[in-house]
């Protein structure tokens, strides 16, 4: 009788545990933003200069303050579109606003023809430019940049 | 998922970026859910033989056939998952099926000791699997038509609507239609049914205020004053929290519901917190909210007696503080490892099987138990709210907090109650308690969940109105004035 009593908390438990587990796996796996992984280098080249290649996006200002994108790279698509890949809920910027990509191990950022353009640092982007690693990018009251 | 793409030459693929993953798609994860949900299973069929072990009836192969049937119900849920939401979080599903599981394995333990007992013995488990097949039915039409969740932010105030008249409906109909039961007045009878529109309300209510907010955020993030490091809103932006608290205080009053006023008071104040991250909004809810409350302590007896039997449940042992003394001693005979299922004496407990079904538990299956059962409600609103900072839109990441947080919050209610740490407030446990309202209205919400950390864990749907699209879009933009 015993038994059964305690064989039934423990299974309880193994399946908070088995729970905990799924959400463990689930921890660095695709979740939409990713955690970076310390000691996880995806970028085997470095840039010259020996500074590190950037390997993710943050938005310091604006609505979406915090939010962090690993950069893949593949292009980063910014605007109010949906389909971009940050959404942004901001008057002042466009359905199609900039586009980040990467070519060779730096990262350019092109305006897509905003209304209101797209600002690195305090230069108004009319042809592609390359991102130096934490240099602010405004779009509307949106500002982002590239960390390591 | 660690697979790293090798980063060559700039690879200009025009099409929508995956936010995700990088070019492969992720894991779905439906094996690990379905091999949770086995589980669930297993111990629900564990726990009911225990049941009747305990209970000295006949152990036969029903037993296990209606383990397979509560399996062979989920997996039908699975299917709809793994059809109509297919990266949805793997360990949803199977805490939900556990909860609900041993929610009905406790309400037939329940009926049994009642059988002895009752005048008029009235079985409620079987009731209660019929609302539970109704409620997965529900739950899979949910995922099935709701295809995506930002289809309901366009009918953010026919929602809201219709949820304040299902929250105030029972309050104001005269009383043959909406009968005062044990001291409130929150169930509509049609016919034979009782349905109870305030857990619905709950629902219907969030997706009004995600919207809304999504939708006026600038307006709550303007700032005020500045008052001890803390930005006050505006003055006229407190129209919505201010009608928010009259609603909950006018619950309080015409419907005697504690649980469900403050229940929707505390997710309004969470939506307002997540959507404007200002700590002010909170700090003036809480104080609305608790002026209300001691104004209603004031004015009102009912609320006199529940704050009596909260800070001494003993001085009217026989009458009003009869239940949460009860509750008490229930839980105290459980103690660490508890009575053992079937063991305990559930029918000393009033409303056992309802508002009181966490005593039960918390005394045949102990602390050990009951904080298992409390980890599981926590893993269930963890996974809500990861879903909810996945997924990339204003209003999803909103909805799927509340809803998370609803949960979450009823919880706290409920065992606050029961354990005499909050005023006890008659609400349901969600997916313990019998009734068919609480149940069903919580696989809604279930779906809704799922459906959002679908969005959150998938593949970005690579857009169709690609090609045509952008001129008209375009266009659309350039109308905006430029404001230099």
């Amino acid at each position: 009788m015993q038994l059964t009593r305690a064989g039934f908390l423990v299974l309880l438990w193994l399946f908070v545990l088995a729970a905990l587990r799924v959400v463990r796996s689930d921890l660095y796996a695709a979740s939409g933003l990713r955690v970076s992984v310390p000691g996880f280098r995806r970028n085997s080249k470095k840039s010259a200069g020996g500074s590190k290649a950037p390997r993710q996006l943050v938005v310091t200002h604006g609505a979406l303050t915090g939010t962090r994108i690993s950069l893949d790279g593949r292009p980063i698509l910014i605007g109010r579109a949906d389909d971009s890949t940050l959404v942004l809920d901001d008057d002042f910027a466009s359905t199609r606003h900039a586009r980040l990509s990467m070519r060779g191990t730096d990262w350019y950022v092109e305006d897509l023809g905003s209304t209101n353009g797209t600002y690195l640092d305090r230069a108004k982007v009319t042809a592609p430019l390359r991102v130096p690693l934490g240099t602010p990018i405004r779009i509307g009251k949106t500002v982002i940049e590239l960390r390591s | 998922m660690g697979s790293p793409i090798p980063v060559g030459e700039g690879t200009p693929v025009a099409q929508a970026a995956t936010s995700t993953s990088p070019g492969l798609k992720p894991p779905t994860k439906r094996g690990t859910e379905l091999v949770m949900l086995a589980f669930a299973a297993g111990l629900v069929t564990l726990a009911l033989i225990l049941v009747e072990l305990n209970q000295e009836r006949a152990v036969t192969m029903r037993i296990v056939y209606l383990g397979l049937a509560y399996l062979a119900l989920f997996s039908l849920a699975h299917l709809a998952v793994r059809r109509w939401a297919p990266y949805a979080d793997p360990a949803i599903l199977p805490c939900v099926a556990l909860l609900n599981g041993l929610g009905l394995v406790m309400i037939h333990r329940i009926d049994l000791a009642q059988e002895d007992y009752a005048a008029k013995w009235d079985p409620v488990a079987f009731k209660q699997v019929i609302w539970t097949a109704i409620a997965l039915a529900m739950f899979a039409a949910v995922l099935k038509f709701l295809t995506d969740h930002r289809t309901l932010a366009r009918y953010g105030y026919t929602f809201g609507l219709l949820g304040l008249v299902a929250l105030l409906l029972p309050g104001v109909l005269p009383s043959f239609i909406a009968p005062t039961i044990n001291g409130a007045k929150i169930w509509l009878r049609v016919g034979p049914l009782s349905i109870q529109p305030g857990e619905f309300a709950k629902i219907l209510l969030m997706v009004f205020f995600a919207a809304f907010l999504v939708s006026k955020r600038d307006l709550f993030t303007a700032a005020g004053r500045r008052v001890v490091g803390m930005d006050l809103p505006r003055a006229r932006d407190l129209g919505p929290l201010l009608a928010a608290w009259g609603v909950s205080v006018g619950v309080m009053v015409l419907q005697k519901d504690l649980g469900s006023s403050l229940l929707f008071f505390g997710i309004v104040l969470v939506l307002l917190y997540v959507a404007t991250e200002r700590a002010a909004w909170v700090v003036l809810g809480i104080g609305l909210f608790s002026g209300g409350a001691v104004i209603a302590w004031k004015l009102f007896s009912h609320v006199q007696i529940r704050v009596q039997n909260w800070l001494d449940p003993f001085a009217d042992y026989n009458d009003t503080g009869f239940q949460i003394a009860q509750s008490l001693f229930a839980l105290g005979t459980g103690g660490i490892g508890g009575a053992g299922l079937g063991a305990g004496r559930p029918e000393m407990i009033p409303e056992s099987n309802t508002d009181f079904i966490t005593a039960v538990i918390g005394e045949e299956l102990g602390f050990v138990g009951f904080a298992a059962l409390l980890l599981i409600y926590m893993i269930f609103a963890l996974r809500g709210l990861r879903s909810a900072i996945a997924v990339r839109d204003s209003f999803g990441k909103l909805l799927g907090g509340g809803l998370a947080f609803a949960v979450c919050f009823q919880v706290f209610i409920i065992v606050g109650g029961v354990t005499k740490l909050i005023p006890m407030t008659g609400i349901t446990a969600p997916f313990l308690s019998a009734g068919g309202s609480s149940l069903l209205a919580n696989y809604i919400l279930v779906a809704l969940l799922l459906r959002i950390s679908d969005a959150a864990r998938g593949p970005k749907v690579v857009a169709k109105p690609k090609l045509p699209q952008p001129a008209i879009a375009d266009q659309h933009t350039v109308m905006v004035e430029r404001p230099k």
